[in-house]
């Protein structure tokens, strides 16, 4: 079960403004987290805390790419992204990397930033603790399930590549 | 009953028949990163357990986005790459080399061709779509996973048709109808989706124009943007392809999700405000923009064609002197046809800054970079904010003519004003 205050930003939230192109010569994710939403929200660095959780209405992650996004949001200690629909190459990359992806329309409406949330990952459901609402998260198809639950992309494929006797 | 996409993927992935939202797995025809993205993919790649790459013919490396290198760090993720693509034996580019931007090179090169599904670590591999291939961008990790295997996960996107009737005018290109389609549909109006581009603008817009409307696939939020193959496509890839090819045509009674028809024939040249794409704007409705930079090139608008219109614009004319302009040939090919053409020499004298290929300024990487309260006018696709530089700088983006005409007077101009 995870819980953390609420980071809550509007529609179309690009790749840039998550980690700007300046800083993607950084390659390791602590070194991405530290330039984290640096342009766009010069406060989060000091105000996020392990645990929180970004909330964004559509089109979460557009742009790029950058897998420095997902990294830069996973470096700094964010334990989930809510948001009524994500970019779909930034929705692979965190699933890829293990920042896991929520999608609810309900929850993003009746959700402030500040507010607290608790959400287990495994039934979708999102508990709003500040508001006492509870919402679900549309469930991962079957396909992207398995892979969330091999532990990401390296660790399924090094497990079909075993399977197949590679 | 399928779309031109549904057959490219049916036919990687040994389906008779794939339907929009299936997840399949399929073959890979090339793969391909990029100095930002191929570190972390290679580091990624060793972790999986493999010595070698599927299949290293297949494996395209490309450094072009903080080279000639910027500084110690992008100079050490270059080597890195460059290394590895020796060891591993696979297709790469060295800068000043008939290397380029990645999405003008690979095209040029042969290497990216009609039926084949192409993936890159980059945003803008979408741009290949204008050939006839199913080509889409990820992230690191995926690439690193297809290198060792040769194939990757896609669901199966639903089919948007758009249809561009009627000739376009003098001054309106494949940027303008991009942007403009943006406009109108929204910088997530193809979220998932393919784009499918058609009708009697599209039969007569050049390679150069559909690879600059594919490109910008990605900022409608879609997987990829395609074209079908006609004699055009296969007049450009005649010579070119560096191997055999199948073409894919979409059935009569193909589904698609939607069609979106729209008549050009009166269209104006496009200007995408500051923020976003879809913030497109007629030039005529644009007022009085003062601004710092004009850029000419990138993946988008940096090929033979574009640089054709810009120096036909900036010939016997002046760069006004507040104005700085860049030009970006997409690729050395290009740099050396404009050179053999005059185009760089029409540049230089106009007082424009001429570049080896390099992403530069495009993604805010470096050359070109904007202070607070600066504007630019600028040929390549994104305009988010920070995206050239300072968060307080404004980006606009049009096609190369509007650019070039914008340069010369300081502020944002339509080229049917010069005369
Ligand atoms: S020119 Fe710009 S959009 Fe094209 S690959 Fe380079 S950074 Fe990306």
């Amino acid at each position: 079960m995870l819980k953390g205050t609420v980071h809550k930003y509007g529609a179309d939230f690009d790749t840039d403004a998550i980690i700007p192109g300046r800083y993607l010569n950084l390659t390791t994710v602590e070194e991405v987290a530290r330039h984290c939403m640096e342009d766009v929200d010069p406060d989060f660095l000091t105000r996020v805390r392990p645990g929180d959780i970004v909330v964004a209405t559509t089109n979460f992650g557009c742009g790029s790419s950058r897998e420095h996004a997902p990294m830069a949001l996973k470096g700094v200690g964010i334990a989930c992204v809510i948001a009524k629909s994500f970019a779909r190459i930034f929705f692979r990359n965190a699933i890829n990397i293990g920042l896991p992806l929520l999608e609810s329309a309900d929850a993003v409406d009746n959700t402030e930033a500040g507010d607290v949330l608790e959400v287990d990952l495994a039934s979708g459901t999102i508990n709003n603790l500040t508001r006492g609402k509870t919402f679900t998260a549309a469930a991962y198809p079957e396909f992207m399930a398995e892979l969330i639950s091999a532990g990401g992309l390296i660790e399924f494929t090094r497990q079909r590549l075993a399977g197949k006797g590679v | 009953m399928m779309t031109l996409v549904e057959k490219i993927l049916a036919a990687h992935c040994g389906k008779e028949k794939v339907s929009p939202g299936e997840f399949i797995t399929a073959r890979v025809d090339i793969v391909m990163a990029n100095d930002v993205t191929a570190p972390i993919a290679i580091r990624e790649f060793r972790r999986i357990g493999v010595s070698k790459v599927f299949d290293p013919a297949k494996i395209v490396l490309v450094p072009d986005h903080f080279t000639p290198n910027k500084d110690i760090i992008s100079a050490e993720n270059a080597k890195m790459m460059r290394e590895f693509a020796h060891e591993q034996g696979t297709v790469y580019f060295e800068v000043g080399q008939m290397c380029g931007i990645e999405h003008a090179l690979l095209p040029e090169q042969g290497l990216a061709l009609p039926g084949e599904v192409i993936i890159g670590g980059d945003s803008h591999t979408c741009t290949y779509g204008a050939l006839g291939a199913f080509a889409t961008g990820m992230g690191s990790t995926d690439i690193a996973a297809a290198m060792a295997t040769g194939d990757t996960w896609i669901k199966v996107p639903p089919t948007i048709k758009l249809v561009y009737h009627g000739r376009l005018g003098q001054w309106v290109g494949g940027k303008d109808l991009i942007l403009f389609t943006i406009g109108n549909i929204g910088v997530d109006g193809a979220l998932y989706a393919a784009m499918e581009f058609t009708g009697e603008a599209i039969d007569n817009l050049s390679i150069d124009g559909r690879l600059t409307m594919a490109n910008m696939a990605i900022e409608a939020g879609g997987k990829a943007g395609i074209f079908r193959v006609d004699e055009t496509t296969r007049a450009y890839l005649k010579n070119r392809a560096r191997h055999a090819f199948n073409e894919y045509e979409p059935d009569a009674d193909a589904e698609y999700s939607r069609v979106i028809e729209f008549d050009v024939s009166e269209m104006e040249p496009q200007v995408s405000l500051p923020g976003s794409p879809a913030n497109a704007t007629p030039i005529s409705k644009v007022g009085t923009v003062k601004i710092d930079q004009a850029v000419i090139g990138s993946c988008t608008n940096g090929r033979l064609e574009d640089l054709r219109v810009a120096a036909g614009i900036l010939k016997g004319r002046k760069v006004n002197p507040n104005v700085r302009c860049l030009v970006f040939p997409g690729t050395q090919q290009i740099y050396l046809d404009a050179l053999t053409e005059g185009l760089i020499e029409t540049f230089v004298r106009a007082g424009a800054a001429v570049s080896t290929p390099t992403c530069g300024p495009c993604a805010g990487l470096h050359m070109g970079i904007l202070a607070a309260g600066e504007r630019c006018i600028s040929t390549t696709n994104r305009n988010f904010i920070s995206r050239m530089g300072s968060p307080k700088s404004e980006l606009y983006l049009s096609g190369p003519a509007v650019a070039a005409a914008s340069a010369v007077t300081g502020k944002i101009t339509s080229p049917g004003e010069m005369t």
